[in-house]
């Protein structure tokens, strides 16, 4: 006997507790297998674009940090080389190197909280996410040593950042990455060879190299696709060409690769971090500000400066007038371009599967809709 | 290191395919003819000196009297980058231009975003509407002569 079965349009989101934020999927499900997929996007969207010509260039870095409210370091990062490419500022080695460290340790937290809310969404319920919540808290203490603030930290300054780090950071930044590595075991041990995430996440939403490169999907989405594409190794910007690093690959490309290439990384982002703090040498941390005064008026032009964040390519594209503020501020952001392919990476899968392929694609809403 | 294609030497190497389709060019930008970007785009991805296989980034800037779409490639085997630009929409008329979503899929989520915050058309694209605001949104606030909130206010003395 056969079952006849139509097809259902369903709608989740936009409060849905799954869906990062708020995000809104129309889904059509035949039984329980996806044929199609409609994302509808625009719930957080705040105008930070707009916003941002009508303030000064110091200034559009708080609006930065609210793009990407779980990296925020990263997007500083990314606005601020852009202001420098713009104004040809030359940045003080000791403000780069501090915006390194801080850079990689936003990375570790945002991929802790990428893994956390995976395994959240693969149902099991809380405890990964307490785990990882505890490693990311003790990141965010040390944001609060380097400058007063949590998820909002503003610390970056055209050509360094505001505040050097102060005595009692290093101490605990030493011991912090001395546990990291056995956290990440302990982490590994309970999960990486569980046989319910294999069955789950092995062979599900698989992407294709040509087909995500093609759809401008980058970062560790694009990496555990067996794509070697790491701005950080092929277009050094900071001083990431005097660190050593190893780029993880995955070649399957599913949501068990996704996964894992972040486990990977946070291993390596602890090797940087190590390098960074021994290379770290005393000397100012931001030009005078007869160098680089506080309003910055950079010539009229362009620049596109882009970093490798914690999603992807996270670049920005400024034109200047000629005035205090930027006459157009354009985001590239990674959250909003890997979900290009969301439609074909769903259809064919089952409704189980839907939260934990989104998931594992690992966007924020912040960011997505700016 | 990436290498960053000289704006000329693009210009040079675009004209051997399109003849004819490059507007103007300096060390860092080329422009095209807007009606001809997807032959100039299908030859820059297909072009074995170029390879550009990446689409980092359209976006659309608005010069008031002209807009300005400006691509940013990447070529992964290359490791090279390179910026078009095209002018269109002069005299703030309704601008439509071809779309390169067919070339890149990358450009798609891209290119609704220009059509809702600019009001560019694009020309080929499989699905234009609007994505951070919603359908009947007055105006497209990344235009120029869009008021924001803070000059739409009136002051006090100017009201009565």
């Amino acid at each position: 006997m056969t079952v006849k079965t139509e097809p259902i349009s369903i709608n989740l989101g936009p409060q849905h507790p799954s869906t990062h934020g708020v995000f809104r999927f129309r889904v059509t499900f035949d039984g329980e297998e996806i044929i199609d997929v409609e994302p509808i996007f625009g719930y957080l969207h705040r105008g930070s674009e707009k916003l941002a010509e009508e303030r000064t260039y110091q200034q559009v870095v708080t609006l930065t940090d609210r793009m990407d409210y779980v990296s925020s370091m990263l997007s500083n990062q990314a606005y601020m080389l852009a202001v420098e490419k713009l104004c040809g500022i030359e940045p003080s080695p000791r403000g780069v190197w501090l915006r390194m460290i801080a850079g990689e340790l936003q990375r570790i937290a945002s991929h802790l909280v990428a893994v956390g809310f995976l395994l959240q969404d693969l149902g099991s319920w809380g405890t990964p996410l307490t785990y990882v919540m505890r490693e990311r808290e003790s990141i965010l203490s040390m944001f609060e040593m380097l400058c007063g603030a949590r998820i909002t930290n503003s610390y970056l300054r055209p050509g360094g950042v505001f505040m050097d780090a102060p005595d009692e950071f290093w101490p605990t930044l030493h011991s912090f990455l001395e546990e990291l590595p056995h956290r990440i075991d302990e982490l590994e041990n309970y999960l990486t060879g569980n046989e319910i995430i294999f069955a789950r996440t092995k062979g599900v939403a698989v992407l294709p190299p040509d087909v995500a490169v093609n759809a401008s999907i980058t970062g560790p989405m694009l990496r555990a696709s067996g794509v070697d594409w790491d701005l950080r190794h092929r277009d050094p910007y900071d001083f990431y060409d005097q660190v050593e690093f190893e780029r993880p690959l995955h070649t399957a490309g599913d949501n068990f690769a996704r996964y894992w290439v972040r486990m990977e990384e946070m291993r390596e982002c602890i090797k940087i971090i190590r390098q960074c703090a021994q290379k770290i040498e005393p000397g100012p941390v931001r030009p005078s500000h007869d160098e680089v005064p506080f309003l910055v008026r950079p010539p009229a032009g362009d620049a596109y400066g882009a970093i490798e964040g914690s999603k992807g390519e996270l670049g920005f594209y400024l034109v200047s007038d000629g005035g205090i503020s930027p006459y157009r501020c354009h985001v590239r952001a990674p959250s909003l371009i890997n979900l290009t392919l969301l439609r074909e990476m769903l259809i064919g899968t089952l409704m189980g599967d839907l939260f934990v392929s989104f998931g594992s694609i690992d966007l924020n809403m912040g960011e997505v809709d700016r | 290191m990436t290498q960053s294609w000289n704006g000329k030497k693009l210009a040079e190497a675009i004209e051997e395919f399109a003849p004819g389709a490059t507007v103007d060019s300096n060390d860092s930008d080329t422009w095209v003819e807007v009606d001809r970007i997807h032959e100039v785009c299908e030859g820059l991805l297909k072009g074995p000196e170029f390879k550009f296989d990446l689409l980092s980034g359209v976006t659309a800037v608005d010069y008031i009297d002209h807009f300005e779409l400006v691509y940013h490639l990447t070529s992964l085997p290359k490791n090279a980058r390179g910026v078009i630009k095209a002018k269109c929409g002069w005299g703030r008329a309704e601008a439509t231009v071809p779309s390169v979503t067919p070339i890149w899929r990358g450009a798609e989520l891209q290119e609704r975003e220009i059509y809702d915050l600019m009001g560019i058309r694009f020309e080929g694209h499989p699905n234009l509407k609007r994505i951070a605001l919603w359908e009947g949104f007055p105006g497209h606030p990344l235009r120029k002569d869009f008021a924001t909130y803070q000059q739409s206010l009136v002051p006090v003395e100017e009201q009565s």
